[in-house]
């Protein structure tokens, strides 16, 4: 149904919709491109303690060495696939 | 003659089934909003949990878009998804500390509320840019005369009147849409 509403009522709904904060957005487009990334990486410290606590100690140059950009939701999901978040 | 959103959803569903990375980025710019409405708005999340389920909505809305059935009906299956993972999250919560309920005919009537306001962010995107401009800037980020002013480099004096007539003018937009609609009804 279209329903009609004058300007004071269109003001308030425009009110509704905030935008979500610029870094979620980022984050939404960005992660499902990179999870495969993540994936393996986890796997591949899963397979190698070394490299493990080599990640563990420095995530975010790891992550940046892999080629991946160490946003902090990235740097989330990373912790959570390696058990330390 | 009301115009038609430059991309629609089946169009946009299409192109990421594709794997047109910029399809994406524009489906999650389209319901940004509306996710982060249902979360804050309509559930009152905390905004770390707020944040856990906007990622896990789209998250799922990626990884399943092959079975949505019919593409032009995203909006109804996004706002399922986020309503789901928001009551979880909920329940969680308050599993650790108990807290009110949400009352579900007040979450009704907010998440109606809600898709009333997309329809009209909708029929905003379908203006020229300055009014677009003018208006999110003003109602949706709250932006003072004299903020919108300076970055804008308008005279001061000029923005209310501004907002005015672009409010004019999507109202215009959303009854074109009626009067196009109508025919169909008979």
């Amino acid at each position: 149904m279209t329903r009609v509403y004058d300007e004071e009522r269109l003001g308030e709904l425009l009110r509704l919709l905030r935008p979500a904060p610029a870094g979620w957005v980022r984050s939404a487009q960005e992660l499902p491109f990179v999870r495969p990334r993540l994936d393996e990486i986890a796997a591949r410290a899963e397979a190698d303690r070394a490299y493990r606590e080599s990640l563990l100690a420095d995530l975010e140059g790891a992550l940046a060495r892999e080629g991946v950009e160490p946003a902090s939701r990235v740097l989330a999901e990373l912790r959570k696939r390696l058990g330390s978040g | 003659m009301t115009r038609p959103p430059a991309t629609s959803d089946a169009e946009l569903v299409r192109r990421c089934r594709e794997g047109d990375r910029a399809a994406w980025d524009q489906l999650v710019e389209r319901y940004s909003r509306y996710v982060y409405g249902i979360c804050v708005r309509v559930f009152r999340l905390p905004e770390s949990d707020a944040e856990d389920v906007f990622q896990e909505v789209f998250a799922r809305v990626f990884a399943r878009l092959d079975t949505l059935r019919d593409e032009a009906a995203l909006r109804p299956w996004i706002a399922q998804l986020t309503r789901r993972l928001c009551l979880d999250t909920l329940a969680g919560a308050s599993r650790e500390r108990p807290s009110p309920e949400p009352v579900p005919e007040a979450v009704e009537a907010a998440l109606e509320e809600l898709d009333d306001a997309f329809a009209v962010r909708e029929a905003l995107a379908r203006l020229p840019e300055p009014c677009r401009e003018m208006l999110d800037r003003f109602f949706a980020r709250d932006q003072s005369y004299r903020t919108i002013s300076a970055e804008l480099d308008l005279p001061a004096g000029t923005i209310a009147s501004r907002i005015a007539r672009c409010l004019r003018k999507l109202r215009l937009e959303l009854e074109g849409r009626s009067d196009s609609e109508a025919p169909s009804r008979e």
